[in-house]
């Protein structure tokens, strides 16, 4: 075999198998030590004093007698952080907010804005010391005026949660002429639906350990998506960048709410303060309280068509709330923005979105990032479309597709595979004959929904991930990069990549993750963009390193370098002449020829565009997926069983398809708690689902298996082609059961989570409201 | 602070230990023995992530008092296999991609250990009735369920 060039996608080996992860074997005997599980001799015990108003300011905050206890090592308040500042910084904004530069006090200085926000820290030689002392601090706090609703928050008498308004960012898109549209459209479907707020709810809480190393550096261990807020942790404390290290062990589920700084910062004040290791668990209690979820939104959809089902308009109205502070809030708004009008070709499109500050708990980045919460609006509202003209679900949808060459209103073009006719074809028949209702009071009724999500960061966020490769004198193969490994199999894919490319079976590479100190950097496990990212870098640096190998393979077969093949852990000529990948090396070593390569990889770059005008690219490439579903509703009780659940998406190429299937299922399943169970009720700005007996999420009996199918179009701009899965699965869900119900009873639901009492409601079960 | 004498054993190991009375069997085995295989995930007995084996039942050892399990036996994952030899359960869960973040998985082992050793012909609706207190974010439970299985298969009766 000819085999000089890059590997052909046709002739893969070890991408695209079924194998286990390597992390999988040490997973299932708990051999895994995650951030909580580490221990250092000497160590202390972090703990955080947390506002219980929601808006308040601290008029009185003595600390003597906490310090004071046996056992106490430290306790710091906003005086004592060195910079008590994180910031947000959001370039590129358009319309009348303006370049975003947002605060967010590491400490509460004087005003806490949301209850939970942490005011104080201890450090002590015990949990139960740490736990003792938060309740020997004397705070005085002096209620202030509130909001606890984004549109409230949006009048101008509305209580300030920020010096600079309640208006945090709006972003506006505009194409064709959108009443000209409405006016010539036959059928217009209007609609608001609100989402809820939810929280990620990964088994494994904040936690982490940190010290301060022999040489004056701190260093962080702790469940995080992203190593690289060392930066932000050496800010706070005065440190230059290089005086701070953050190390990722495997991560107990992020789903985005370990993308923002959850322990780090805290515990680097409470290890430089105290001189000794640190460890701070929060509690699941303290986990659900107090630290960002996913933003709700109230959707306002019009929608225009022609009779035969062609969209010609849709106008959205976005509000989402963000809490008492920034964190991601105007990027999740504006993946809102650019996904808003869905999957769909669509010639006239207005959005106007925007989100505002109010004294309730802040909301940031959660799988799905904006784009998932317009799913609900836009597959509602194309459904009502086909409900109301007499078409299918199908028809109508596929009629309306997204295909190649199309652009989005934001003005990108789609320049490659778009699957979405395809997968929505495929999810709808894949539900086959329709089941029977199991009793006289229910009624059986399905569903679909289509979606786009993002993969990759926005371009002009010029994202680019390093690794290195390479190959020890025994053939084993190693790859370092700062790749956060949350579960999904981000580590593991990356060894399949290195060993395909280096002819070597998967279990022969090493893998080294998500050190800031030790390994090249490779940017933050989010934005579905690790596999993309990395993968593709660590593809470069195993390319790059592979014709370094074959060319003293070729030497030593004696045959042209194009006539070399590696495979099967080594070196293989035309002729069937082989010399092992171990003999390569040490050749390679004999003549000095490096044996690694530090490999990059650069996403395509760009300038922030205006929304508004249709600027162009906003991100590298989009997954697209459609989900079916057959529900059965209890007309007596409004309980709704979801019965099926297939969920297909193109993946572009499937490095390990188990891994993709993995994704999908979980993605589903999570998908469908935010649609019909999961919701953090706060009244007043107090957070009433602070444990896992109030927040419920999906157990084993509250869904059914999910059904993943996984079209390959080759056509992604990940390793091989790949397109990135971590979020996409998560958009349809929702909208998929509220069209189900529809069918089911002919009502629409337009409120998330679709809970048996909006159910009931709906069908006036409660008589008249 | 009432402190208790505790014996018990631990994986097969016979431990005596000093208790303050208030302590619960998951603090116990995470910060004094080091048994740091069990992992905590809710702390209130919903999630099932400290999932251990008491007596051979499997219990949430956040809600379970140090000083209750006196003369009594307790598994941990570590019990069910030592050194690089897996439980067929455990190599089912790998097999399977069942363990994503594998924070759920020690537990979700232990109960499905104690199920399929009571139910060894279990289908697939009753699996998912006895992991139903194991909570899990990552997988949407089919691959857990796949593995479970497998194992339920395996254990069938030949012929």
């Amino acid at each position: 075999m000819a085999d000089g060039a890059a590997v052909t996608r046709e002739a893969l080996r070890v991408v695209g198998q079924r194998l286990p992860r390597h992390d999988a074997r040490d997973k299932v005997r708990a051999r895994t030590l995650y951030a909580a599980d580490w221990q250092m001799p000497g160590m202390l015990h972090g703990a955080v004093l947390r506002s219980p108003y929601p808006s308040a300011r601290i008029v009185r905050l003595d600390t003597a007698a906490a310090a004071a206890l046996p056992g106490v090592a430290a306790v710091l308040t906003a005086r004592d952080v060195p910079r008590n500042s994180l910031w947000t910084d959001v370039p590129g904004q358009t319309t009348t907010v303006g370049p975003l530069r947002a605060r967010i006090q590491v400490l509460a200085d004087e005003r806490v804005r949301y209850q939970g926000e942490p005011v104080a820290l201890v450090a002590a030689e015990t949990r139960e010391i740490a736990a003792r002392a938060l309740e020997l601090f004397r705070v005085e706090y002096e209620e202030q005026p509130a909001v606890f609703d984004p549109e409230a928050a949006l009048r101008a008498d509305a209580p300030r949660v920020h010096d600079e308004g309640n208006l945090l960012a709006r972003w506006q898109v505009q194409r064709g002429d959108v009443s000209a549209a409405f006016a010539r459209a036959d059928l217009v479907v209007e609609h608001t639906y609100r989402c809820g707020l939810v929280d990620h709810a990964y088994l494994e809480p904040e936690a982490g350990v940190a010290w301060v190393d022999a040489d004056g550096v701190v260093v962080i261990r702790a469940s995080t998506q992203v190593i690289e807020h060392f930066r932000d942790v050496a800010d706070v404390l005065g440190l230059p960048h290089n005086k701070v290290r953050v190390i990722g062990p495997y991560v107990g589920g992020g789903f985005g709410g370990k993308e923002d700084v959850t322990v780090e910062v805290f515990l680097g004040l409470l290890a430089s303060r105290t001189g000794r290791p640190v460890r701070m668990v929060w509690s699941r209690q303290e986990s659900l309280l107090a630290r960002p979820k996913r933003h709700p939104f109230v959707l306002h959809y019009r929608t225009g068509a022609m009779r035969d089902g062609t969209l010609v308009a849709q106008q959205v109205e976005l509000l989402a709330d963000s809490g008492a502070y920034a964190y991601l809030s105007a990027l999740v708004l504006m993946y809102a923005t650019v996904t808003a009008a869905g999957p769909y070709r669509t010639p006239a499109v207005a959005v106007d979105a925007r989100v505002a500050y109010t004294n309730n708990p802040p909301t940031s980045a959660m799988r799905g990032f904006g784009a998932m919460q317009m799913v609900l609006g836009y597959e509602s509202q194309i459904d009502q479309v086909a409900r109301r003209l007499g078409l299918s679900p199908l028809e109508v949808r596929t009629a309306n597709a997204l295909r190649r060459g199309d652009r989005l209103p934001v003005g990108q073009e789609l320049d490659n595979h778009v699957g979405v006719a395809e997968a929505a074809r495929r999810a709808w028949t894949a539900l086959g004959p329709a089941r029977s209702p199991s009793t006289p009071h229910h009624r059986v009724g399905r569903g679909l929904a289509c979606n786009l999500q993002p993969y990759g960061r926005i371009v002009w966020l010029h994202d680019w991930a390093s690794a290195w490769v390479g190959v020890e004198t025994d053939g084993s193969v190693v790859v370092r990069t700062g790749v956060p490994d949350v579960g999904g199999g981000q580590a593991s894919s990356l060894c399949q990549i290195a060993a395909e490319v280096l002819g070597v079976d998967a279990d022969r590479v090493s893998v080294h993750i998500a050190d800031s100190a030790l390994t090249p950097l490779a940017g933050t496990t989010t934005a579905t963009r690790q596999l993309y990212m990395s993968g593709n870098a660590v593809l470069t640096a195993a390319t790059e390193l592979r014709t370094q190998i074959v060319r003293v393979a070729a030497q030593m077969l004696e045959t042209p370098v194009d006539r070399v093949a590696l495979r099967e852990n080594g070196a293989v000529a035309a002729s069937g002449r082989r010399v092992t990948l171990a003999d390569v090396m040490k050749e390679c070593a004999r003549l000095g020829v490096p044996r690694s390569y530090l490999g990059s990889y650069h996403a395509p770059a760009g300038d922030p565009v205006d929304l508004e005008r249709g600027g162009g690219r906003v991100f590298p490439d989009y997954t697209f997926g459609a989900h079916a579903v057959e529900v059965e509703v209890d007309a007596e009780t409004g309980a709704v069983t979801v019965l099926r659940h297939v969920a297909c998406h193109d993946v572009g190429t499937a490095i390990n398809p188990q891994s993709v299937e993995g994704q999908i299922e979980g993605g589903a399943v999570m998908g469908l708690g935010y649609g019909v169970m999961e919701e953090i009720v706060v009244e007043r700005g107090v957070n009433l689902s602070t444990s896992f007996a109030a927040y419920l999420i999906p157990t084993s009996l509250d869904v059914p298996d999910i059904e993943p199918l996984l079209v390959e179009s080759g056509d992604g701009k990940g390793p091989f082609g790949a397109r990135g899965i971590g979020e996409p699965p998560i958009g349809p869900p929702a909208a998929a059961v509220a069209n189900a119900i529809e069918d089911a009873i002919g009502v629409r639901i337009a409120e998330l989570p679709i809970t048996p009492e909006r159910v009931a409601r709906a069908l006036g079960l409660f008589g008249e409201d | 602070m009432t402190e208790l004498r505790i014996a018990f054993t631990l994986n097969g190991k016979r431990r005596e230990h000093r208790v303050a009375a208030h302590r619960t069997l998951l603090d116990v085995l995470r910060d004094d023995l080091g048994a740091v295989e069990v992992k905590e995930g809710c702390g209130e007995g919903v999630c099932g992530t400290c999932t251990v084996l008491l007596d051979g039942e499997p219990v949430s050892s956040c809600l379970v008092l140090a000083g209750r399990v006196d003369g009594r036996e307790i598994v941990t994952l570590r019990g069910l296999s030592d050194g690089e030899a897996l439980h067929p359960l455990q190599a089912a869960f790998v097999e399977h991609g069942a363990a994503q973040c594998g924070f759920c998985t020690p537990g979700m082992i232990l109960t499905a250990y104690a199920f399929l050793r009571d139910n060894p012909q279990a289908g697939r609706a009753e699996i998912r009735r006895a992991i139903a207190g194991n909570l899990c974010r990552c997988t949407g439970y089919t691959k857990i369920v796949d593995a479970i299985a497998a194992c339920a298969k395996r254990a069938a009766p030949r012929g």
